[in-house]
């Protein structure tokens, strides 16, 4: 075994240890913790990336002296280790972008919980990514769930204390749905292990036994994830979750947390039940039409909104629909949209949020519409940011929402009854999204007369400024590197099966 | 009939009271909030009626308040429904041919002594075979008092260090500051309660070398870290009732927990870390699994939970300390 074999145990045992360890430091030091946590383990998933490319196999890693059925075990492939590098960058810049807004929104004294909530966070993700054990998955999605209530309520009124317990609420009957599904299939197939549970679930597919507990346990455990990643009739809780948390929060949120759960449903539809089997079953068509009305509703929701940090909440909304709008599909170019959408929407998302907060800064701290006027001459940075971030959602070429459009418009016209009310949706959604965008993007570069506002330049927040820069490069790498990444995706779902 | 003149006697006819002095007798006072504030109250009350839940004016609201209500009585029966479905096709429970009697549960039931060294198969199973689960189930405990703390804890102000155009953090005003939930503490409890006091006494050692003992045997019978933590925690709650806040914080303060939980779950990280790593690598871990039986076996096991138990017992008071004052 290689060395670098090591790294998916210690990316997630290392950021354990850090959430442990930062329980006793000072804010300070625990916030250095967690920079350097952050970039250790994004350096070490990219050594991973380099060597999975190489050697072109996944491979097992076996937690202790006990092999896989009777003891723990991770797996890693080139997508594993990819999205481990991705979910690294994405948190890095969205702490960063975060950090002034912390200060003032958060006591001081609790700014070492808040970091010991992002640690876990970020060791439960790649625990997601990289598990290949049913059970392992559940105890983490836990944390993943109690870490993103933390990271909701840390900014402590009565909004976020009210939006924590209905995302907790929600994401319990998630959690619950998942694990009864489990549960089931436990009792089916006597294996927690994804590969064994698959070899078992071949075998029922076979002998036809257990068809009907089976069907019922794939739509638990979906049903379960999309109420955790905000799918359209249950994203009650997010709005609030994603609006009126601190920025960070929000920001990590609604790129990382869940799409960690979209990427553990795209693992248990390849690793445990299948692709064939998923495509085949009716629960394929329920995500579809989900996803479809998400979609639209989302954007509906989104235009009604007169406040700009809810109103980026609600476009998640939408694009979580496409998301599993490309999934419902039943096809492997609609997985790889999905995929692909994954990484786009995560990308753009953070960097709405994030830049959001600049131009509300410079409007007296409000976010209705009326006072973001011409924010985006009070806050140069700011605005450029928010518009690419704008451009990319709507589906402007050389920003990355263009190529998952485009994936999506291909997957679906090879598609045989999908393809109608896929285009249709595509299309609507798109006009939408651009009704609310450009109604933004428009609205804060309108002069505005009154003096006295507060005018920032890059050069007063220069780590903010960085961040923003940063963004706007990955989502135009995203736009005009699409070709390589689309085919990684390829090799990493291919590498599933 | 000659009257006996000894202290229970003369407690028996009511002439003395031997509690006097020694318990604080307060007669409990029914809350009562100040005409002020149930004004306020019913002012917002009132708002809230007129302007949100408008149900005779706003149609809108009527019909999604009659709708929610229905929707979730049809969805919880149709749920129900689907499971029990789901349970009749379920292979029949206690079947020898089920699918879960297969080679992974007879390998823990037939191997597990010899490969773990623990009498108890569950301990053996969960701290052994898959000790990383549990790792994170522990991380799941820490995780959940990191949380109450932000909800729950009160700190006295301490300001960040000052920066430039950065806005500093400023306490809502209805805040409770750290004295007065210290002097809240005790409004509806009396202090110095004898027979609490007493009956403590006897019944905190005894809980509290019970919980040690489920623990230190967690890998020989029934029972492990976690249990014999959960007792642990009750006897130090127990305690802290009794004798307050001045008694227990002698020896367990916030510090104290900090420390506690942070050695605990360190060792447990460090020590799984290591078995992981030589186990992956196809390494001898050179930790002697002892005779099975004895107190001293099965490698790592009793250790782990030693480390568990310390960490359910201090979770355990602290949410306790924490849903009390506010701190510890």
């Amino acid at each position: 075994m290689r060395f670098v074999q090591n790294f998916p145990f210690f990316s997630i045992i290392l950021s354990m240890f850090a959430g442990i360890v930062s329980s006793v430091l000072p804010p300070r030091a625990a916030k250095w913790v967690n920079t350097v946590l952050i970039v250790t383990v994004g350096v070490m998933s990219a050594a991973l990336l380099t060597f999975l490319s190489g050697t072109g196999e996944p491979f097992v890693y076996r937690m202790g002296h006990f092999p896989a059925p009777w003891g723990n075990e991770i797996r890693a492939g080139v997508l594993e280790a990819g999205m481990a590098l991705f979910f690294c960058i994405i948190m890095l810049l969205s702490m960063a972008g975060g950090r002034k807004k912390l200060i003032g929104e958060v006591e001081y004294s609790k700014h070492s919980l808040y970091y010991i909530m992002v640690d876990l966070l970020l060791s439960s993700l790649l625990a997601l990514v990289y598990t290949n054990d049913l059970f392992t998955a559940y105890v983490f999605v836990e944390i993943n769930t109690i870490s993103a209530c933390g990271l909701i309520m840390i900014r402590q009124n009565g909004r976020t204390i009210e939006a924590a317990v209905r995302y907790m609420i929600m994401s319990l009957l998630g959690s619950g749905l998942f694990l009864m599904g489990l549960c089931t299939l436990y009792d089916l197939t006597g294996h927690l292990l994804m590969s064994n549970i698959r070899e078992s679930v071949e075998q029922i597919m076979e002998q036809g036994v257990y068809t009907v507990p089976l069907a019922i346990t794939i739509g638990l455990i979906s049903a379960g994830l999309a109420i955790k990643s905000a799918l359209y009739p249950f994203h009650t809780w997010l709005p609030d979750a994603y609006g009126y948390s601190t920025v960070s929060s929000a920001a990590m949120l609604s790129s990382l947390v869940s799409k960690g759960y979209i990427f553990l449903l795209i693992k248990i539809i390849y690793r445990v039940i299948g692709f064939e089997a998923f495509a085949q079953s009716k629960i394929i068509d329920v995500l579809f039409v989900f996803g479809v009305l998400g979609m639209i509703f989302g954007s509906v929701s989104a235009i009604r909104e007169n406040d700009i940090r809810r109103m980026i909440a609600f476009s998640s909304v939408a694009q979580i629909g496409y998301i599993y709008m490309g999934m419902g599909l039943g096809t492997q170019i609609g997985m790889t949209a999905s995929v692909f959408h994954i990484l786009s929407h995560a990308a753009t998302k953070s960097l709405l949020f994030i830049a959001a907060i600049g131009l509300t800064d410079v409007s007296r701290g409000s976010r209705r519409f009326i006072d973001l006027t011409g924010a985006g001459y009070r806050h140069k940075m700011a605005g450029a940011a928010f518009t690419v971030g704008a451009l990319s959602m709507v589906g402007i070429p050389m920003f990355s929402g263009f190529v998952s459009k485009l994936l999506f418009a291909e997957a679906s016209v090879g598609h045989f009854y999908k393809m109608l009310p896929a285009v249709i949706a595509l299309a609507v959604s798109t006009i939408l999204n651009a009704i609310y965008f450009m109604k933004t993007a428009i609205r804060i570069y309108v002069p505005e007369r009154r003096m006295g506002r507060e005018v920032i330049t890059a050069g007063q927040e220069p780590v903010y400024a960085a961040v923003l820069v940063c963004f706007i490069l990955l989502n135009i790498a995203l736009g005009m590197l699409s070709q390589p990444i689309v085919e990684w995706i390829g090799t990493g779902l291919s590498m599933f099966g | 009939m000659k009257r006996k003149n000894n202290a229970f006697f003369r407690w028996f006819y009511g002439e003395t009271d031997p509690m006097q002095g020694k318990v604080e007798m307060r007669p409990q006072r029914e809350y009562a909030p100040k005409e002020g504030e149930i004004r306020e109250l019913l002012a917002d009350h009132q708002t809230l009626r007129e302007r949100i839940y408008d149900v005779e004016d706003n149609g809108k609201l009527w019909f999604f308040d009659r709708l929610y209500r229905a929707a979730a009585v049809f969805f919880c029966l149709a749920l129900i429904f689907i499971l029990l479905v789901n349970v009749s096709w379920l292979p029949p429970s206690g079947g020898a041919d089920n699918p879960v009697n297969n080679e992974v549960s007879a390998r823990y039931i037939e191997n597990g002594l010899q490969e773990t060294g623990a009498v108890n198969i569950v301990t053996g199973m969960i701290l052994d075979y898959r000790a990383f689960d549990t790792f994170g189930e522990s991380n799941v405990l820490f995780i959940a008092t990191v949380t109450v703390l932000i909800l729950m804890r009160l700190d006295p102000e301490k300001k960040a260090p000052a920066k430039k155009g950065v806005p500093v953090y400023q306490k809502p005003e209805d805040e409770l500051t750290v004295a007065q939930a210290q002097a809240n503490d005790r409004v509806f409890e009396p202090k110095k309660d004898v027979i609490l006091q007493q009956v403590a006494g006897f019944l905190v050692p005894v809980i509290v070398i019970f919980g040690i003992y489920v623990i230190l045997n967690g890998h020989l019978s029934p029972g492990g870290g976690f249990s014999g933590g959960a007792i642990i925690g009750a006897g130090l709650i127990l305690y802290l009732n009794a004798f307050g806040f001045e008694k227990t914080e002698r020896f367990f303060t916030e510090k104290t927990y900090k420390w506690v939980c942070f050695a605990a779950l360190t060792f447990y990280c460090l020590a799984k870390s290591y078995s992981f790593f030589t186990g992956a690598n196809g390494l001898e871990s050179g930790i002697p699994l002892g005779t099975p039986g004895a107190i001293l076996s099965s490698g790592l096991i009793l250790p782990l939970n030693i480390c568990v138990g310390l960490v359910v017992a201090c979770t355990m008071y602290a949410f306790y300390a924490l849903f009390r004052k506010g701190g510890f």
